[in-house]
């Protein structure tokens, strides 16, 4: 595969698009957000376009999912079964709750407009009357300033029947979340939706067909909602402009982790992986003059690399912040982009540790519904705790591996591989430090692994 | 469509041609045998049953006829419907035997394994699915699951710690009853079968959740550790019930009907659910009309000496007096039967 130019420092200043206006005092109000060019969108498309050419602009954008699979979003919306008589539904993902990703909820507090503006157009080009938004539970003061911000919209006639006299009407709903991660899940969204436990559904079928009260649904994460907008004002082609290959366009970033600026950011996708972890713009390096060990580029559930793979590729290239180039290498020395929660881990940091933590995490939101994930979880948990504490062996981390395999790809819904590949990742990587786990187990317990060769250069493969 | 269209799938390369909307598992066993996927939680008479327990899975090789690319992941054959031109593969797939291999280990790490007290022991489900494929001994060195100890009525008898969670209990109170008041609380490995009301499980039709039951988790009180099921005859009847068909089967001990089920297909599932009344209520030979003694599949521990047929090893066949007494024993136990 080969990847295009790195971005040139000269072209600096990058394309900012959903957080433009973001540091706007009073933003999160309709009126300057009204004032600062918001709504044009909904004009635009109500008043110009057709649903059809609204999905069509989307489709050129290359715009892909922003919650984590990265499906094109254009693609997914002409998959909408569209029969006769029965209502369609666009339903916003805004349960997110992985964890390293908070981006959405940045979103939400600080410029609700963006979505609200957002839904309106995806709505309008899918035909829906009725929209949800799902926030999770915890959220709560992002509720209520999305409700706020719909009342808003409603008074100056962006919501509810015939908006700006185009005879399209649209309700707009907040749902809070069930509490639990599962509900992220879009099956299991639904039915949490629709006031029942929030367990995924068995696919076929898809929401595309069956999806909210069996009806043809679209799910969409915030993210990618929010992007509609700038993509209908600027135009899908011009989006697509910004970017390298198929991953176009801008994607907000939840850095975190031993970084001197943690936070969110916009990046435009192609940006090196290096320059955001140690540009000033970004991150600016690792904190306290720390060296990095490793990064967790896009939430928990995606592999985690070793400093060394994460800045170039096995091939010796520089890796991008794109959908393609952080997956360069497939599991065995590539990661994936996902959600875009960026977790940079410094030298003082323990993988094992930190695998137990996020297979923590996966045992106690798994939904247990299906055997593998209900029953594998909680077993991997227990086995990554025996060897963090120091009383593992070296069966057990073979016995991790084939458990992690039978999870894999055997489950209802993503929750299974997601569990899965931090671990497989993490002792494919960091073999020797889980070994120093089982030789060294009183000591482990004292001081951690460090850095060992995780930052050494590597002979490029070809 | 028409009505008499079928598809064409191909199961281990045996072909079976089915009508459109059957799902894999039901194409599988159309053709029976050895090829049927082991199904733990689907239910062909419950509607939404299927697709959780994962025992099921298959690998589908060739989509379609019109799209033959292969499915990326193994499918669960109970939820998956077939397509024209389909090709299957289950017990030729050693990926496929692997995944179940996980899957059946998975369903026993946290199971007790106290099936020696066990009223379900002999016909449960997860025995026979272990006994078939997994494996002899288990890679997991923790404390098993425990739960606490719920009452949920005077004739079911609830233990969780047995419980796969398949669901089939809760899909028969929602759809024979017309108020489910017991349901899964908590979630992972945590999530449970419970009821917020004690002893809340009180409705005509509630026995059923015994039937369909796979496992231990849920037996008949009034059978609790009565008899083990091999020492039972189970005998074919019926009854003139206003509630239900009032076709069961009893399970003898000598004289005595020790229980009643409702009758069962090859795949342990019932043919027409009963009612608590033939269930728990009649018990004895008087109320019912016998039809006479179920067949047992040879296989089963239930048909523990039940001679179905004479068959004489090689030995007896040369020796007139053995196979005289042969005949003999063979003419009791048919009696017996």
């Amino acid at each position: 595969m080969t990847i295009g130019k790195p971005r040139l420092k000269a072209d600096i200043m990058a394309r900012k698009l959903l957080l433009t206006h973001i540091h706007v005092p009073g933003i999160h109000t309709f009126e300057v957000y009204r004032q600062q060019g918001g709504y044009r969108a909904v004009e635009k498309a109500l008043k110009t376009l057709t649903p059809e050419e609204v999905v069509e602009e989307v489709k050129k954008s290359g715009l892909r999912g922003r919650g984590g699979a990265g499906f094109p979003t254009g693609m997914k919306w002409s998959f909408l079964a569209k029969p006769e008589g029965v209502p369609r539904y666009l339903v916003c993902n805004a349960d997110e709750s992985e964890p390293g990703t908070f981006k959405d909820r940045y979103l939400m507090t600080h410029i609700p407009h963006a979505l609200i503006e957002g839904m309106i157009v995806s709505s309008y080009a899918l035909g829906a009357n009725t929209s949800y938004i799902y926030v999770r539970g915890e959220m709560m003061p992002q509720i209520r300033i999305l409700e706020r911000a719909i009342a808003e919209a409603k008074n100056a006639g962006f919501l509810g029947k015939n908006i700006l006299g185009s005879g399209y009407d649209l309700e707009l709903y907040v749902q809070p979340g069930g509490g639990a991660y599962i509900c992220g899940e879009e099956t299991a969204l639904l039915e949490s939706l629709e006031g029942k436990r929030g367990n995924p559904r068995i696919k076929p079928p898809f929401p595309a067909v069956s999806g909210l009260y069996n009806c043809p649904t679209v799910v969409n994460n915030v993210e990618s909602i929010a992007a509609t907008v700038p993509i209908i004002n600027e135009g899908g082609e011009e989006y697509a402009k910004i970017g390298i290959e198929r991953s176009t366009g801008t994607k907000l970033i939840s850095a975190s982790g031993n970084l001197n600026k943690p936070g969110v950011y916009e990046i435009e996708l192609g940006l090196p992986v290096e320059e955001f972890i140690y540009s000033d713009e970004y991150c600016g390096g690792i904190a306290n003059g720390k060296r990095l060990k490793a990064v967790v580029a896009g939430g928990s559930s995606v592999p985690i690399l070793p400093a060394n793979l994460i800045l170039k590729t096995l091939k010796g290239e520089s890796r991008l912040m794109t959908y393609e180039s952080l997956a360069d290498g497939g599991f065995q020395s590539g990661t994936m982009l996902g959600s875009g929660g960026f977790i940079a881990f410094d030298e003082d940091q323990c993988i094992v540790r930190n695998t137990w933590n996020f297979t923590r995490f996966y045992h106690h939101e798994s939904c247990g519904q299906c055997s593998p994930c209900r029953e594998g979880t909680g077993w991997m948990e227990k086995v990554l705790h025996k060897i963090e504490f120091g009383h593992g062996s070296y069966s057990d981390i073979d016995l991790l591996v084939d458990v992690s395999k039978k999870i894999e790809g055997n489950t209802i819904c993503p929750l299974g591989d997601a569990a899965a590949w931090p671990v497989a990742s993490a002792i494919r990587h960091f073999r020797d430090e889980f070994e120093w786990h089982i030789t060294n187990g009183h000591e482990a317990q004292r001081r951690n692994y460090g850095l060992a060769h995780y930052a050494d250069p590597l002979e490029p493969v070809m | 469509m028409a009505d008499d269209v079928k598809f064409k799938v191909n199961i281990d390369g045996i072909p079976v041609e089915v009508p459109p909307g059957t799902t894999i598992l039901n194409a599988a066993r159309l053709i029976g045998g050895d090829i049927v996927p082991p199904a733990m939680c689907y239910y062909s008479k419950l509607q939404g049953s299927g697709g959780k327990c994962r025992t099921c899975l298959v690998k589908v090789s060739k989509g379609s006829d019109k799209d033959p690319r292969p499915m990326p992941k193994l499918v669960a054959s109970c939820r998956t419907t077939v397509m024209d031109g389909m090709e299957v593969q289950n017990i030729t797939s050693p990926e496929v035997i692997e995944a179940r291999k996980g899957v059946v280990e998975m369903l026993l790490i946290n199971h007790p394994l106290d099936c020696p007290i066990c009223d379900q022991a002999g016909e449960c489900h997860l025995q026979d699915l272990g006994y078939e494929h997994g494996l002899a001994s288990t890679r997991y060195e923790f404390e098993r699951r425990t739960f606490n100890k719920i009452d949920i009525g005077d004739k079911v008898q609830l233990h969780m710690t047995r419980c796969i969670l398949c669901y089939r209990c809760v899909f028969v109170a929602d759809q024979l009853t017309p108020q489910r008041v017991h349901g899964i609380l908590g979630r992972g490995d945590a999530a449970e079968i419970s009821t917020y009301i004690e002893k809340a499980i009180d409705n005509e039709f509630s026995g059923n959740v015994i039937d369909v039951c796979p496992v231990g988790a849920l037996t008949d009180k009034t059978f609790r550790f009565k008899n083990r099921v091999w020492f039972t005859k189970p005998v074919e009847a019926h009854r003139d019930c206003p509630t239900c068909s009032g076709k069961v089967t009893l399970w003898y001990k000598g004289e005595e009907v020790l229980r009643v089920t409702a009758r069962k297909d090859e795949y342990g599932e019932v043919e027409e659910f009963i009612c608590n009344t033939c269930r728990f209520e009649k018990k004895a030979t008087s109320d019912w009309v016998i039809e006479g003694p179920r067949e047992v599949k040879r296989t089963s521990v239930i048909s523990l000496n039940h001679y179905a047929e004479l068959n004489p090893p090689a030995v007896v066949k040369k020796n007139l007096m053995l196979q005289e007494a042969n005949k003999e024993q063979f003419e009791r136990a048919k009696e017996l039967l």
